[in-house]
């Protein structure tokens, strides 16, 4: 801790932007090397297109079948983030649902958790095929149920840490207000937990994706990512494979950033406090 | 005297025990009062239960015998009708909070208006000289900064009575002996009623009018030291041959209780000895 208050920091002016792109910049800087090297090496090699397509041919799928009858990449990739975007916030409901239960019952904390880590053992994935029979093969809900499953337990967790590992001098200091649990609650255990619920929601979103594209695999309605992934591997047509996982990457990246853009503007105090730890 | 005394403490005992099994004694009969506006200062080396007493002051832990009386009223009643404020060694504020609203937290909970808040937030902030930083957030002060919000907050609803458990024990010497100028500064413009728990001598003698000398398992008091050095106390007063007199009474009956005391007024080897046990 120094001595003097440190300034705050201005959010925005080009200032900023001009820093976050130079902060940026090494990593694109990679990631566009990788691609050009990837083109050069595949063609320079006479690597077989099925075997691994080069980038140029990648994106010409991605062209070539954007909206076409046999891979419709961009209607699949769109009914796919439906399912994981309705897995997300099932899971996440059920776990921040569950997680005040459990941090406010001792009782069904350790009744509950006991059970949670017993069933988050268990590969969940395996369930796939039963899912698709319980909620209906061809219905979007049997994929927003595998990945709400996967979402579940991380969300879970982590916000019953964050309700529960509070400060014990504050809640101390909350006693001596003689301030009741529900304003304990308001007032110190949920901000307490939202950097924990951040933390769960960003791994959660990746999970979501996982969950709605593996539960696709398993058969289903056909204009899904995991469907197109599936059935264009099998016609040997690799370029549109690579190109539905291109489509699947960045939709999952999008998520991710939705959710730490999210996470600044809900709890600034806390990406600044991180930064000041660095 | 019932109207003048604020603390009334009588043969207060505390046991911590295993279950049924009884393993220390922390607090061994202990009678103390505390008249109104009164600045005492508890001392005595760790796990003498200086913190354990000033917790059964608050209602923040139970005493196994005895009685706590605060303004009249049992301790748990005192705490439900907020009549004290506390300041813990760590400063304790929210992180999502900004100064401002770290010091309002109290009269959130005790249902005060916004306007209300707003105004008293400001005043109390003006006071410790904080105006300027009221949409700071926590981690953007200094230690020291950190602690006079704390204060803040803890006279934010004009309690009778502040508890205050090694509130400068974490900082470093120069800002300790500002804060010590500070919290007098408070008091006289307050006439509120401190009971102070230290480590420290200096800080003792400096800051109280009755010093309460406490020895180690099980804790005791073993003398109660009047101070009669005058007021206002300033930088000067540190340099005062009464000062100094003050200073080495307090330590020779430390001493005599059992404490090794170092330099700094820190029983070291009791404290090896007593961690954890006690805090």
């Amino acid at each position: 801790m120094s001595a003097a208050p440190i300034p705050v920091r201005s959010a925005g002016g080009f200032g900023a932007t001009f820093t976050r792109l130079a902060y940026y910049l090494p990593a694109v800087a990679v990631a566009a090397g990788t691609l050009v090297l990837w083109e050069v090496v595949v063609g320079a090699l006479s690597i077989k297109a099925f075997i691994f397509p080069q980038p140029s041919a990648i994106f010409a799928a991605l062209q070539e079948h954007w909206a076409s009858p046999q891979f419709p990449l961009f209607a699949s990739a769109q009914a796919t983030l439906f399912e994981a975007a309705g897995g997300l916030v099932l899971g996440t409901g059920a776990g921040v649902a569950v997680a005040f239960v459990t941090s406010r019952w001792a009782t069904t904390r350790g009744l509950l958790l006991p059970i949670a880590v017993a069933a988050n053992a268990v590969p969940i994935i395996a369930f796939a095929p039963l899912f698709n029979n319980w909620f209906g093969v061809l219905a979007p809900l049997s994929k927003m149920m595998m990945a709400a499953v996967l979402v579940f337990f991380p969300v879970m967790a982590n916000v019953t840490r964050g309700l529960t590992q509070v400060d014990p001098a504050a809640l101390e200091l909350m006693r001596s207000y003689a301030a009741g649990e529900g304003t304990i609650l308001r007032k110190v255990r949920i901000p307490n937990a939202l950097p924990y619920f951040f933390t769960a929601l960003k791994l959660a979103t990746t999970l979501s994706l996982i969950g709605a594209i593996v539960g696709e695999y398993f058969g289903g309605a056909s204009v899904v990512l995991g469907r197109v992934i599936v059935q264009s591997a099998s016609a040997l047509r690799f370029d549109v494979t690579w190109a539905a996982i291109l489509l699947a990457a960045t939709t999952g990246i999008a998520f991710y950033l939705l959710t730490a853009a999210l996470e600044r503007v809900v709890i600034p105090w806390h990406a600044s406090l991180r930064a000041t730890e660095d | 005297m019932p109207d003048a005394t604020v603390v009334q403490l009588s043969g207060v005992d505390k046991i911590f025990g295993r279950g049924d099994v009884p393993v220390t004694t922390a607090l061994d009969s202990i009678n103390l009062a505390i008249g109104r506006g009164e600045f005492v200062s508890l001392i005595g080396p760790s796990g003498c239960g200086k913190s354990t007493l000033l917790r059964i002051i608050g209602d923040l832990t139970d005493p196994t015998g005895g009685s706590a009386v605060i303004n009249g009223k049992p301790a748990a009643q005192a705490r439900r009708d907020r009549d004290y404020g506390i300041v813990f060694q760590a400063p304790v504020l929210m992180d999502w909070r900004t100064v401002e609203d770290n010091v309002k937290l109290p009269l959130e909970v005790m249902g005060w208006d916004a306007a209300r808040r707003s105004a008293r937030a400001a005043e109390m902030l003006e006071l410790m000289e904080l105006g300027e930083f009221l949409n700071h957030h926590p981690y953007q002060l200094s230690g020291g900064m950190q602690q006079r919000v704390a204060i803040a907050r803890a006279l934010a609803f004009e309690p009778a009575l502040l508890l205050m458990d090694e509130p400068f024990g974490a900082l470093d010497e120069m800002t300790r002996e500002r804060m010590n100028s500070e919290v007098l500064r408070i008091w006289e413009q307050t006439g509120i009623t401190v009971v102070f728990v230290t480590h420290s001598i200096p800080e003792a003698v400096f800051l109280s009018s009755r010093v309460v000398v406490m020895s180690a398992r099980p804790g005791r008091i073993t003398k109660i030291i009047d101070i009669d050095l005058p007021r206002p106390r300033s930088e000067l007063t540190r340099e005062s041959p009464r000062y100094f007199e003050l200073v080495t009474e307090v330590r020779e009956e430390l001493r005599r209780g059992g404490a090794l005391v170092d330099d700094a007024g820190t029983g070291s080897a009791a404290r090896t000895m007593a961690e954890g046990a006690v805090g």
